[in-house]
């Protein structure tokens, strides 16, 4: 992935202001920020040779950050903004609905949602005019067009699933969901959205919509839950599911083995983190909290997608 | 060596009309799918390949790392492929012209735009890509459906999938003594009500079912989940009872091994 943002073509569909958009970490910031926390952590983890738990010793040492050692993909201060001459030299899409609809007549695709059915034709013609599909060989370098859709599902896409149990139409989104696929198949591009899970009352359409899609990320925040008093939970803002990994062009596909990850947003940065239980190692840990760790180890997945359908955990 | 040689060696040859149904619950079971569609290439069958979710290009990596290759089987004639995704971009944004020029016949994936409650287009286009031909080369037929829960996405109800799938029952099992293999997704925990009553109801009707299940206990990196094989004997005159067998499965990148439970290598 190229790490100049300028030779990149970046279209986002969906109004927004780039005073919200996060400032790039580029090369040697990068370094800074997560070398400073990688060093932390290793310099804590030096030990000299075990003597009683000497069976560990050659256990690779357990990382927290899962990335680390490797670099992939972009990170971002969240502390700044991206600067405006960085995002006036990208060239840009948006879609905003309101202002669609008001500019142009209704039109009928089959028998769906008309907001759907508008921003598929952009898409499209997104994709034919600048040449993402083939149809005319793109003069400049070749790049991947990268989608990106807000609340997908919610009213303000003039749909009603979010509203009420037995929605109007409840194939919309799951047509409009196939099309996208299939536009995204058969053009040079990529596309992530956002589905507003916890107002879907009807929870067949979530599966229906997780079948349709490659990747199934869930984030699950702690705030009004009962798990932000939770000590296991007490260093993190929420959690993140994997639901699903796509399985492309293989029989097999590359499922990780860790299961509980939980993310948190520090002074600058957004991390995911493997979750783990802290070692319980005070004499005078009192009554009180020692039956909330407890509860908390039933809380770790002894699996993911293959979900455990009972709480069987080893007790000793 | 072949898991079917395994698993699947079955007395009754290739063409006899069957209908095999592939569930999945809790876990992936699109391996079974292209284990078939391998197999039914090998047979010598002429395949129609109905492949709603996935592109060409993904079946046909995959089906190389299994021995065989889709690209050469459609040049010579033996394998149909409908690929949906870039079928219904045909059917959303073709032109008027390119519709017209298939005079007399529907498009397969009319219906989505149509909003026909019917899905008689798919049906016929499955009948001709297997009608006999003169001088055809393949005796077999067989028929591969992946997978029926996306036609409830796009709109058509569970009445109409199963007509559509009796129709292709009487044109390929009982006209052409071909077989069908479907992919229905789903588990008994779904809150997908349309798509239980759409499995449940082609459970009943299928003369073998193959059914892949993530492990109750989670996941595990050696054993990836188990097949329940159900061999429907009491569809058969004589009324014997269904025969139950389950493996445990790994897969790997151009296998598929399978044991009895319990004795995977990894704990061996």
């Amino acid at each position: 992935m190229p790490q100049n943002c300028q030779s990149q073509s970046f279209s986002k569909l969906y109004h927004m202001g780039t005073e919200e958009l996060p400032a790039p970490l580029l090369d040697d910031n990068y370094r800074n920020e997560l070398g400073e926390e990688a060093t932390a952590a290793t310099s804590e983890d030096f030990q000299d040779s075990m003597k009683i738990a000497w069976r560990y010793q050659n256990l690779p040492k357990m990382e927290v950050s899962p990335t680390t050692s490797a670099r992939f993909g972009h990170y971002y201060d969240v502390s700044q903004t991206m600067s405006s001459e960085l995002f006036q030299s990208i060239k840009c899409h948006s879609f905003f609905l309101p202002e669609e609809l008001s500019s142009q007549p209704t039109i009928k695709m089959c028998n769906m949602n008309c907001g759907y059915a508008r921003l598929l034709q952009s898409i499209q013609k997104i994709i034919y005019q600048e040449g993402f599909d083939g149809s005319h060989p793109q003069k400049k370098q070749k790049n991947i067009l990268r989608i990106g859709i807000q609340s997908l599902g919610a009213m303000l896409w003039g749909d009603d699933i979010c509203s009420t149990d037995n929605p109007e139409d409840s194939h919309s989104l799951t047509k409009f969901l196939y099309v996208l696929r299939g536009l995204l198949r058969k053009s040079l591009s990529a596309c992530l959205i956002t589905v507003p899970a916890h107002l879907i009352q009807n929870k067949a359409i979530m599966e229906r919509v997780t079948n349709l899609s490659d990747v199934v990320v869930g984030l699950e925040s702690f705030i009004g839950s009962e798990r932000e008093t939770n000590p296991l939970y007490k260093d993190y803002h929420g959690l993140i599911h994997v639901h699903q990994i796509p399985r492309l062009n293989s029989l097999i596909c590359d499922v990780s083995d860790t299961k509980d990850l939980a993310f948190r947003l520090k002074r600058k940065l957004f991390t995911i983190e493997r979750l783990h239980l802290p070692p319980d190692l005070s004499d005078t840990v009192s009554r009180s909290s020692k039956p909330n760790l407890a509860e908390s180890a039933k809380l770790l997945s002894s699996g993911c997608g293959a979900m455990a359908i009972g709480k069987k955990h080893l007790d000793f | 060596t072949r898991f079917d040689d395994q698993v699947f060696c079955s007395e009754r040859g290739v063409f006899e009309g069957t209908f095999t149904l592939l569930r999945d619950t809790r876990t992936d079971g699109s391996f079974l799918v292209h284990h078939f569609l391998s197999f039914y290439l090998r047979a010598g069958c002429k395949v129609c390949f109905v492949a709603l979710l996935q592109s060409f290009s993904h079946y046909n990596i995959v089906a190389q790392k299994l021995g065989v290759s889709l690209t050469a089987a459609k040049e010579r004639g033996q394998l149909v492929f409908l690929e949906g995704l870039g079928s219904c971009l045909d059917v959303l944004f073709g032109e008027e012209q390119q519709q017209q020029e298939q005079a007399g016949q529907p498009h397969p994936l009319r219906f989505i735009s149509d909003g026909a409650s019917d899905l008689r287009g798919l049906f016929e286009f499955v009948q001709t890509s297997l009608a006999p031909a003169a001088g055809d080369a393949w005796p077999g037929r067989a028929l591969l459906l992946d997978d029926l829960g996306v036609l409830l996405s796009l709109g058509a109800s569970p009445v109409a999938v199963l007509d559509f799938v009796h129709y292709c029952r009487v044109a390929v099992c009982s006209r052409l003594q071909g077989n069908i293999v479907a992919l229905a997704r789903g588990g008994d925990d779904s809150e997908d009500e349309e798509n239980e009553l759409l499995v449940t109801s082609l459970c009943h009707h299928s003369d073998l079912i193959l059914w892949a299940e993530g492990l109750a206990t989670g996941f595990c990196k050696d054993v990836h989940g188990q097949l329940k094989i159900i061999r429907r004997a009491s569809l058969q005159p004589g009324g014997q009872p269904d025969v139950l067998q389950i493996y445990q499965y790994k897969i790997q990148d151009k296998n598929v091994t399978f044991f009895a439970r319990g004795l995977s290598a990894a704990v061996l």
